[in-house]
């Protein structure tokens, strides 16, 4: 049992962080970018474009959304690969419950149907629910602060926009 | 010899692997052209549509002579708030919505549009949607209409991770449209409204339960608790219950003088299927069973409105058994 403990804990801890390190946009780009999903926790990458003019409230916006990445990265590959890991262990006991001779006999991996998985689908929800709590908490907080601090750059940025218009206009 | 040669494949075998990967990254810059195509998936377009629809059944349905621009103020304030509500449910949900099949190509999760643009275009639709249904409608509408997108984004959307009273919650959510078409054209809450506030209620069940029977995978892991999960055996009774509570409430329909007797003696075929399939869902309870129930429920609540509307109670007066004008 510790064997696959310690297994999956250096797994997760391979997979906590997404694989953006490979990739590196155009130079004349200054957007953002958005990758595929990732294997483990599909959510997508995004590589944060960082102006050379940054502000301290545009960075501290980065920051934050780089952090809940990572955050969110960590959360859903550990997620699923319990999922998957559980299901397999799951079926595994089931299969082996119903009869040895029968993945011998069809020569395929047997599986079990949607109802004779219910009952993994039910408690796997069950066992989870306070560590889904937590998170539905921590990402609303997350997410309304991200919201918040992006309303905040856009004034910002207007703002700055606007005095040097003024600046044009009077010079 | 053999090795260097497997070392150079592999070599540009990575390459193309990275050129392959770095292709599918995207910059993140929302171009106009894209823009409505976009804002169209984020407020949920074809579920809007549906929910216009039922809004216009009720203010047809309702016994009042039908007002075009006052039909036409609804039917846009009630589209508009569904594109609001619709809206702020994806900004909630976005690393639950890219762990869904079903919902993982949405705007947000794609990274088409920013949460702070995706906000800015529900309050774009809210306050016009408002707005126009209570000064141009009536205030009882619009005030249904704020409950509508209340219940919608800050009850049943976190309400969805937390508890299966989310179905019950959602339920109410479908309902109200109709409502807000009746209480349109009539200005007030009466039984009419209640009846199609009621028929609305009752087929979200059927239609959701079965849905949600071949989505229980995505929901264990996503942690989403739906009854299908949860409770099976609750959710397949529940959607057999409230099949024949439709049939139940199209009887209704001629005693509350919102149709004719005749309606729910032609309805009576479609909701007797629908039923059927309720039952055979609840007793088979296989992924076949609720595939069939959902479909039906896809056509079947179409159907079921078109009949009423063909059904419609003429109203006191115009079928001659008033006084002759002098």
């Amino acid at each position: 049992m510790w064997n696959r403990v310690l297994f999956g804990a250096g797994l997760f801890h391979s997979v906590c962080h997404f694989e953006i390190s490979r990739f590196c946009p155009p130079r004349k780009s200054c957007h953002d970018w958005i990758g595929p999903p990732d294997k483990y926790s599909n959510l997508r990458p995004v590589h944060f474009y960082i102006p050379e003019n940054e502000s301290p409230l545009e960075q501290k916006l980065r920051e934050l959304r780089q952090e809940t990445q990572e955050w969110n990265q960590q959360f859903w590959a550990n997620q699923n690969l319990t999922f998957h890991k559980e299901k397999e262990e799951f079926i595994h006991s089931r299969l082996k419950a119903k009869g040895p001779g029968l993945r011998a006999e069809s020569g395929q991996k047997a599986t079990l149907n949607a109802e004779e998985m219910a009952d993994f689908y039910k408690e796997f929800l069950s066992k989870n629910f306070r560590k889904h709590m937590c998170y539905n908490r921590d990402w609303y907080r997350r997410n309304f602060a991200i919201t918040f601090f992006m309303g905040k750059v856009a004034l910002d940025r207007i703002r700055k926009k606007l005095r040097l218009k003024q600046k044009k206009t009077s010079s | 010899m053999e090795l260097e040669c497997t070392a150079v494949t592999e070599d540009s075998m990575a390459v193309g692997k990275e050129t392959k990967e770095e292709k599918q990254w995207k910059e993140m810059k929302l171009s106009v052209d894209d823009l409505p195509g976009i804002l169209a998936r984020l407020s949920k377009i074809k579920l809007t549509a549906l929910v216009v629809s039922t809004t216009s059944a009720g203010f047809a349905l309702a016994p009042e002579p039908f007002a075009w621009p006052c039909f036409l103020l609804t039917t846009l304030g009630t589209g508009l708030a569904s594109c609001a509500a619709n809206s702020i449910n994806q900004f909630f949900e976005v690393p639950f919505d890219s762990n869904m099949n079903r919902t993982k190509n949405r705007p947000l999760v794609r990274g088409q549009i920013s949460p702070l643009l995706a906000v800015s275009f529900a309050a774009c639709c809210a306050v016009p949607g408002v707005a126009l249904l209570t000064w141009g409608v009536n205030p009882l509408t619009g005030a249904l209409g704020v409950f509508n997108i209340f219940l919608y984004t800050c009850c049943y959307t976190p309400l969805k991770r937390v508890s299966i009273a989310n179905t019950w919650v959602g339920a109410v959510v479908g309902a109200i449209p109709p409502v807000m078409g009746w209480t349109a054209a009539t200005g007030s809450l009466d039984a009419g409204a209640f009846l199609l506030g009621g028929i609305l209620y009752c087929w979200q069940f059927p239609h959701f339960n079965a849905l949600s029977w071949g989505l229980r995978e995505d929901y264990s892991r996503g942690g989403y608790c739906m009854m299908s999960v949860t409770h099976p055996a609750l959710c397949r009774r529940v959607a057999l219950r409230h099949c024949l509570a439709l049939v139940a409430l199209s009887a209704a329909a001629p005693a509350l003088d919102v149709t004719t007797w005749t309606f729910p003696v032609i309805a009576l075929p479609i909701n007797l299927y629908i039923s059927y399939l309720g039952f055979r869902f609840y007793r088979d309870a296989d992924r076949k069973s609720s595939r069939k129930l959902f479909f039906c429920s896809l056509w079947h609540l179409p159907l079921l409105l078109l009949l009423m509307l063909s059904c419609k109670r003429p109203p006191a007066g115009s079928s001659g058994a008033g006084e002759p004008p002098s």
